[in-house]
Formats: C-alpha cells, sequence, structure tokens
C-alpha cells in the first residue's frame, strides 16, 4: 500500500469515526434538554416563550460540538494538508 | 468541492483577486445600508410613517426587546453592536435563496473576523463601564488562582462563537451540494429550507451570547460587589 492510500485510508475511517462518536454525545444531550425543556412547558404554560428561547440557544450550543467533529470530518475528506503534501512529495519524485 | 468561497475568484481589481467572501460582504452590507439609508431619508415626524419605515421599526424594537431581556443596565450602545452582528449574519445567511449567492459566513475567515470584533468588544464595553481596573478586576473575579482560566475562556469562547457559526452555515452548503449529486430534485430544496432555519437560529445565537459576553463584563457595579451597600 502506497503512502497516499494509507492517507486516504486513514483520512476516511476516522472521519466516519469522527462524525459518529460526535454525533452520540450531543444527540443524547439534545434529546435531554428537549425533553425536559418540553416537560416544563408542560408544566408552566406562561413560561413557555423564556423557555423555548433559552432551548434553543441551548441546543445550538449543545449542537456545536456535532458540528465542530463534523468540520473535522470535512477538513479531512475535503481539504487534508497531508494529503497534499502527500501529493507534492509524490509529484515530485516522480518527474 | 470548495469548502469554503474564499476559494472561488470573481474579478479582479487592478491585480488583487476579490473572492466571493469579500464580494458578497460588500452585497450584504450595501443592501443593509442602502435600505436603511433609503427608509430613514425623509424621516420626519408629521408623516404618518409608511409600511417600510413600520417594518424597520418592528425589526429594531425586536432586537431591543430581545436584548432588554438578556441584559442588564443600559442597552443603547449594545443595541447597536449586537443588532448590527445580527441583521450582517442573517441578512447573508437568509439571502441563501438567491441562487448563485454564497453566504459570506460560510467561510471562516468572516467568522473570524466577527468573533473578533466581539473579542475585542466585551473588553472595550467593560472598560467604559467599569474603569480599567476595575474590568481587569473581573479577571481575578472568584480568586487569584482563576487568573488563567478566565483568559483562557476569553479566548475559548471567541474560537466557539466561529467555529459554531462557520460549521453551521458551511455544514448547510455541503450538505446540500452532496445531496444534490444523490438525489438531484426534491431533498435538497429540503436541505435549504433546514438551512434557512439554522442561519436564522445562528444568526440569533451569535447576537445573543455577544450580548451575555458583553453584558457579563459589563455587570452594574450594585450587583457586582454587594459589600459595598450592605454597610
Amino acid at each position: 500500500m502506497t503512502d497516499l492510500g494509507i492517507i486516504a485510508a486513514i483520512s476516511i475511517f476516522t472521519a466516519g469515526l469522527t462524525v459518529s462518536f460526535g454525533a452520540i454525545g450531543p444527540a443524547l444531550g439534545e434529546g435531554r434538554a428537549a425533553a425536559t425543556a418540553l416537560g416544563a412547558i408542560a408544566q408552566q404554560p406562561d413560561a413557555s416563550s423564556t423557555i423555548s428561547r433559552t432551548l434553543f440557544v441551548s441546543l445550538a450550543m449543545i449542537e456545536s460540538t456535532a458540528i465542530y467533529c463534523f468540520v473535522v470530518a470535512m477538513i479531512l475528506i475535503f481539504a487534508n494538508p497531508f494529503w497534499t503534501a502527500a501529493v507534492a512529495a509524490a509529484q515530485a519524485t516522480g518527474s | 468541492m470548495n469548502l469554503s468561497p474564499d476559494q472561488t475568484v470573481i474579478f479582479e481589481v487592478w491585480g488583487i483577486p476579490v473572492n466571493a467572501t469579500i464580494f458578497y460582504t460588500w452585497v450584504v452590507m450595501a443592501l443593509l445600508t442602502v435600505t436603511s439609508y433609503l427608509i430613514t431619508r425623509r424621516l420626519r415626524a408629521d408623516v404618518p410613517p409608511s409600511r417600510w419605515r413600520t417594518t424597520l421599526e418592528v425589526i429594531v424594537q425586536g432586537i431591543q426587546g430581545q436584548i432588554q431581556e438578556v441584559a442588564q443596565g443600559p442597552t443603547r450602545y449594545l443595541l447597536y453592536y449586537a443588532g448590527t452582528l445580527f441583521l450582517f449574519v442573517a441578512m447573508s445567511n437568509l439571502l441563501l435563496v438567491v441562487p448563485g449567492f454564497e453566504p459570506p459566513t460560510a467561510s471562516l475567515s468572516t467568522t473570524t473576523a466577527l468573533a473578533l470584533s466581539v473579542l475585542v468588544a466585551v473588553p472595550l464595553f467593560g472598560i467604559t463601564s467599569r474603569g480599567l481596573g476595575g474590568y481587569l478586576k473581573t479577571y481575578l473575579e472568584p480568586s487569584f488562582i482563576m487568573l488563567p482560566f478566565n483568559i483562557i475562556s476569553e479566548f475559548s469562547r471567541g474560537i466557539s462563537l466561529a467555529i459554531r457559526l462557520y460549521g453551521n452555515i458551511m455544514s448547510g452548503a455541503v450538505i446540500a451540494a452532496i445531496l444534490l449529486s444523490v438525489a438531484p430534485f426534491f431533498f435538497p430544496v429540503v436541505m435549504d429550507v433546514l438551512g434557512l432555519l439554522t442561519g436564522m437560529i445562528q444568526a440569533y445565537i451569535f447576537a445573543i451570547l455577544a450580548t451575555v459576553y458583553i453584558s457579563s463584563a459589563t455587570a452594574s457595579p450594585d450587583t457586582s460587589q454587594p459589600e459595598k451597600e450592605t454597610p
């Protein structure tokens, strides 16, 4: 297996691993936050505007951890610095 | 596939390449500025408000109400700052419906610039309301040991602001592009609608977080130093 093949395989594998593990935690957290907020709204319907505003903010903040993992996966697949370096090295040696 | 609109060069001015990020940032800024200038050009008290002016008033008062719910103390300058952030981010995310428009917030440079402006604005607002010593004292707030952690949190909050906005908008664009090559007719539309919702929420969150950071730096001395009032 060439260097490029190893880099590509490990990058793709790690990207999938990053997104899958990075999605577990925020998914659990968001589900828990939404369930708690729904329970709070059911108990106090008057405070629903405040609760839903806070819920949206906290959902986005929880979700940002998943987004970080997504960004890392996208960098690994589409903008991998090691891949470009290896391609440049291969071209330098090949020509 | 492009991860950011930085790489697409639209045209060159005197040899300087103008990429899509800069171009569409200027488009958004021009749209906001020209629209509000045209609406508020003939602002007089005796003329009944037109529908455009009423629209602007609804937007500004909505932002003002949201800020007043979050921040305590005077909110006028906060309204200028956070309202501008919100309008810029929301407009650049909502113009996604225009074909060919690439949101400038899908580029890490734009969001980093916005987050840097928040990072600079927090000490500025803090110093103007508490004075230099009073603001620097907030870094030692619970005790002296917390000084490095306070400084670290200042930077990590800026980084997370930038990456959160960039990641959300960029992921919408990337997912739409991927779906466009897989199921080209219906699903990209659904994802774009979801992208509009996400963009609006992210703009709201960016502005609200900036408001929270600034108002925690400018918290009025009455609430932060209660021991002076008790004796």
